[in-house]
């Protein structure tokens, strides 16, 4: 089923194509993850602040802004590696017929899967930087540990962009893109130790937190900026690496089926 | 000759579906070979196969010599491809559509530079090289696509209907630039539903229908052989012209409220009709590829 074959460093040559993109438009893509953390840590950290004391996590007790801080950051490796490969991936596969004209070429369909999924976690890691930078400047993030952020979210973005790419191989139109969102997407915004830690959830419910992605990606960003967490890392870790993989070769061969007839 | 295409019994099933069944030609260099068909008739199935977009089922496939499954690179990085839908980059400009397309080739960024800039004179888009794919006409954006087709210098260059949709002038005008390119001796392979381009580009082509080929050879003798050099076309034959052609063996399609006769000079027989049976209106003309076509594959809708 894998070829090696398929599969060359050529695939660099479309990540830089949507890189040429980007930089047309960057001052848009720059805007929303400048904000973005400034507009959560207002509306929690003054409007919240008054509800709720410290929050125990990790054996500490944190103020309820420094706690969100961090999952901020791994909340926006989601949403920009997952809108990228499905949205944005689907609209050049199928309305601009991008990858049709690339595939005249001597590049792989592999190839250009892989590019997608590299390029969303690219996209990824730029928006972490942003957002890094302004938690940072508000105190929110250890340095230089919390400079170790920038590499992890390059890693979650891979695991994000794959089961995006995954779904792209299998919605028939893009509006169906909702139901990911609704039932995969937005409860892991909420249940994923994100917004309180998952200690907090009913027993029967934890075991369903700990298999969220972005639950292990929430635990290695606080694990770097504010050095605690509740699972071993290295948990953590393996679980990301296997989710990327799974679901990289699941996108590879759906989309091998949807595109090559 | 030098064999740049070759393929033996080639087949394409879908779900049971067989879009091409069994065909085998080849393609020598420089030759500009073409390959009818009607709407379904296999023809882009084939193509596709040809730049490796779609693994054949059976049978043997080889350009320049090598296996497209074994060396689909070596292949594609040789082979350039103009295909039937427009699969410009909306994303970039016209400039960066051949710049970021060199770089799929590998091609180092110095040379794609040069290149871009000789192909955007050559197809006269040099003026528009900075606007929006989305601005440029019809006649445009297909000279856009040719251009990069040919961004890598390809040795074999496949050209899916390049002219479907345009006007005439825009179509004359990528005809001009495709025979600069024959010249130039580049090897074409060329669908198209357009006789008169097929006609006058083509050194020797294919008719093919429900998957098979039907009949290979040059325009020209593609003409003599199934249409004969003049037809007679007679509107509102009445039945004694018909029982006299039925009677005389001479080819024929009757079409109801008009009679094609083929083929009438080998026979001897064009003074007798025109004496005889040409009462109201009836066209002499030369018989055209467009003709061997409808006989060959017949006037039915296909769609």
């Amino acid at each position: 089923m894998i070829d090696p074959k398929a599969f060359s460093w050529r695939f660099l040559r479309v990540w830089e194509r949507n890189l040429v993109v980007y930089k047309k438009i960057w001052k848009v893509n720059f805007l929303t993850p400048l904000l973005e953390p400034l507009f959560y840590i207002l509306a929690f950290g003054l409007g919240f602040s008054g509800l709720i004391d410290n929050v125990h996590y990790g054996g500490v007790d944190f103020s309820y802004t420094a706690f969100i801080a961090p999952a901020l950051i791994a909340t926006a490796v989601m949403w920009n590696a997952f809108f990228e490969t499905t949205y944005a991936s689907f609209v050049r596969m199928y309305y601009q017929k991008t990858f049709d004209g690339m595939l005249a070429t001597p590049l792989s369909l592999e190839e250009i899967i892989i590019a997608e999924i590299v390029w969303s976690a690219t996209k990824a890691t730029g928006a972490a930087t942003i957002m890094l930078m302004v938690l940072g400047l508000l105190g929110f993030i250890q340095f230089p540990l919390g400079l170790l952020l920038i590499p992890l979210a390059f890693f979650g973005g891979l695991a994000f962009g794959a089961i995006g790419m995954f779904f792209t191989g299998i919605t028939p139109t893009i509006d169906m893109f909702n139901l990911p969102i609704f039932l995969f997407i937005t409860p892991m915004f909420l249940f994923s130790g994100t917004f309180f830690p998952v200690s907090n959830l009913p027993v029967w419910a934890q075991p369903a937190a700990l298999a969220f992605p972005l639950y292990h990606l929430a635990e290695l960003a606080r694990r770097f900026s504010i050095g605690t967490n509740e699972t071993a890392p290295i948990i953590s870790i393996v679980y990301l690496i296997v989710f990327f993989l799974f679901f990289t070769s699941l996108a590879l061969s759906r989309m091998k089926k949807r595109l090559i007839q | 000759m030098d064999k740049i295409i070759d393929i033996q019994n080639l087949v394409k099933q879908f779900d049971g579906f067989t879009a091409v069944n069994d065909i085998s030609f080849s393609v020598h260099r420089g030759e500009f070979f073409g390959l009818l068909g009607p709407n379904g008739a296999g023809k882009t199935t084939t193509i596709r196969m040809l730049y490796g977009f779609s693994p054949p089922t059976r049978g043997t496939l080889q350009i320049f010599g090598m296996d497209i499954k074994a060396d689909f690179r070596k292949i594609k990085s040789r082979i350039g491809v103009c295909q039937q839908e427009n699969t410009l980059d909306p994303d970039l400009s016209v400039k960066q559509n051949l710049h970021v397309f060199a770089g799929y080739f590998s091609i180092p960024k110095k040379e794609a530079a040069e290149r871009t800039e000789e192909l955007l004179d050559f197809f006269a888009l040099s003026h528009k090289k900075d606007a929006k794919v989305i601005e440029l006409s019809g006649g445009m954006a297909r000279r856009l696509i040719l251009a990069r087709s040919l961004i890598n210098r390809p040795e074999l260059l496949i050209l899916d209907e390049p002219t479907t949709g345009l006007d005439p002038q825009s179509r004359h005008q990528v005809w001009e630039k495709l025979e600069d390119l024959k010249k130039s001796g580049l090897t074409v392979v060329i669908t198209t539903h357009n006789m008169e381009e097929a006609s006058h580009l083509c050194d020797r082509l294919v008719i093919v229908d429900h998957g098979k080929i039907l009949v290979d050879g040059s325009p020209e003798a593609l003409i003599e052989r199934h249409a004969g050099s003049n037809i007679i076309e007679i509107e509102g034959p009445d039945q004694t012209l018909i029982e006299y052609v039925k009677e005389h063996d001479i080819g024929h399609d009757d079409l109801g409220r008009r009679l094609i006769l083929y083929e009438t000079e080998t026979k001897d027989l064009n003074n007798t009709i025109r004496e005889r049976f040409c009462n109201e209106k009836c066209i002499y003309r030369n018989s055209t590829l467009e003709d061997v076509f409808l006989r060959l594959t017949g006037r039915g809708l296909r769609e």
